[in-house]
């Protein structure tokens, strides 16, 4: 059922973006963009930074930890900011957790 | 199955509106009016106009394209690459039934290779199990089936086709096991909306992501079964207070998209985001459209692939497109009207089907000195019910005999 597609964020999660979402930048107008059925969208640079790590093998944690060291802020923030965006990005269907292949 | 385009709306869709944390903007709104003959995000490729079915609300023109003017393999893999490369990001397959085409799992792999996204408008009922596989691994991002209906008896009537129905589910549950993301669109006139919650219903089982509640748009084939297809007052209403309650209940599980059927609302629909704004279409035979209606309207000339022009100099350029662009070719009481940056004045395949003027009005429009005679020329249809349907095909369309009628 469709109840279950939306995943939960946590620090634990590896999120990818699903088939019907492609990250991409658009050469023509010089944006990144997000395509979706029916939809282009345009994600702001942190969006389009973060989305950029959601590979399905990295880990919420380790991508708090990456940014972190990057912007030499306090973990905590980070990760508060981190997980809010990508469990937004979720509910909207654009995120999706790496499937554990069955049999 | 050209009709679930007709308003240009789904294209720019502003329900994902920016919420605090996403960071994401529906790319249309971020551009300003300037910019908006720039080259369109999405364009719908007519692949075919054969298709195995015969809806008697097809949006196809009467004078259908035939197998053998339709653009080769070869010449689709051109303007695919050239929608690439002038900025395309989006690639709506289409048709007529687009399954119908051997070259369709190519064609979509090309599209794919070309970095376009790719979504496949069916009638489904030509798709096995295998080829709905291959079009997947060739990198095919979304599927969309229409639905006539919520069981055999009233769909595969609607569709012309026995079984139609059937192989339609099963063609949605494979899409679902491929993880691809389905559309549910429902096309609704005065004899199935009496199904409308159980279609809602069918949606969810599917475990569809979206369903278009798309009311029929009255041009082409439709506008030759009005009678038998236009719903009473009554109906719209019932519908407007299924659609809103189901909108709220299966909120996070089904999106709901719905149409509403022009000739009964106050203004006319913002046809295609106005005539050349954001969109065209490419017929069959390789014609650039700004609709897939437009071919309807006679007195203009549409360039085709074919030409020695270049997409982008056709959209641009070309005398059809630039007639009823913008706002300075209106006549009144658009030309005055504060709703002329927001409807553009309606459709111009409709204006021209119901005025005999492509450049007046949309009589869909209260203010359309033809809107009360029109109006009232629905609901005295509606309420005659003359059920009986005229059938799509390339002879000219078939009326339904007594022996089929609600078979
Ligand atoms: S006949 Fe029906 S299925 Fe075929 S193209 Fe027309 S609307 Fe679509
Ligand atoms: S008068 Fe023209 S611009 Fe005004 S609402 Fe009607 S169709 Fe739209």
């Amino acid at each position: 059922m469709a109840l279950s597609r939306n995943i939960s964020v946590s620090e634990a999660s590896r999120p990818k973006l699903p088939r019907h979402a492609k990250l991409k930048f658009d050469e023509t107008r010089q944006v990144w963009v997000i395509l979706a059925p029916e939809r282009v969208l345009a994600p702001d640079e942190i969006a389009v930074e973060v989305l950029q790590l959601c590979d399905g093998v990295r880990s919420v944690s380790d991508m708090i930890d990456q940014l972190t060291a990057k912007y030499a802020a306090p973990r905590e923030a980070i990760a508060t900011d981190v997980i809010a965006m990508l469990q937004d990005l979720a509910d909207k269907g654009f995120l999706t957790e790496a499937r554990e292949k069955t049999s | 199955m050209s009709d679930i385009l007709t308003d240009g709306k789904a294209l720019t869709d502003g329900k994902a509106a920016t919420a605090p944390h996403d960071g994401l903007a529906v790319l249309e709104q971020r551009r300003s009016t300037a910019e908006t003959f720039g080259i369109p995000l999405a364009v719908l490729a007519e692949l075919t106009h054969r298709c195995p079915l015969q809806c008697p609300y097809c949006s196809n023109p009467l004078e259908l394209d035939r197998g053998g003017t339709e653009l080769t393999t070869e010449e689709w893999k051109k303007v695919l690459t050239e929608l690439a490369e002038i900025g395309v990001l989006q690639i709506h397959f289409s048709g007529g039934e687009p399954t119908a085409r051997k070259d369709l799992v190519e064609l979509v792999q090309h599209a794919s290779d070309v970095g376009l996204y790719s979504n496949l408008i069916t009638s489904a009922v030509l798709l096995t199990r295998e080829k709905l596989s291959a079009l997947a691994d060739a990198g095919l991002c979304h599927v969309q089936i229409s639905f006539q209906g919520n069981e055999p008896m009233v769909a595969d009537r609607v569709a012309g086709l026995k079984k139609a129905h059937e192989k339609k589910l099963d063609v949605a549950k494979w899409t679902r096991e491929l993880d691809l993301p389905l559309t549910v669109n429902a096309v609704m006139h005065r004899q199935n909306l009496h199904q409308l919650s159980d279609i809602i219903q069918m949606a969810v089982d599917l475990d569809a992501d979206r369903l278009e509640v798309a009311n029929v748009q009255y041009y082409g084939w439709a506008l030759k079964n009005r009678a038998a297809l236009m719903p009473t007052v009554a109906q719209i209403e019932e519908t407007s207070r299924i659609v809103e309650e189901a909108e709220v209940r299966l909120k996070g599980i089904l999106a709901i998209d719905y149409v509403v059927p022009d000739y009964y609302a106050l203004r006319p629909k913002k046809c295609m985001g106005g005539w050349g704004r954001q969109f065209f279409n490419i017929s069959p035979a390789g014609k650039i459209l700004p609709c897939h209606a437009a071919e309807s309207i006679t007195g203009l000339e549409f360039l085709s692939v074919r030409s020695n022009h270049s997409i982008a100099w056709i959209w641009q350029n070309s005398e059809a497109f630039n007639r009823y662009r913008g706002t300075g070719w209106m006549p009144e009481p658009c030309q005055s009207c504060e709703f002329k940056e927001i409807d553009f004045g309606g459709c111009r395949c409709q204006a021209f089907a119901l005025t005999g003027d492509a450049g007046n009005t949309d009589p869909a429009c209260t203010l359309s000195p033809m809107h009360e005679q029109i109006f009232k020329q629905a609901e005295q249809e509606a309420a005659a019910h003359q059920d009986r349907f005229l059938y799509r095909n390339f002879a000219g369309g078939t009326l339904e005999t007594e022996g089929e009628h609600g078979a």
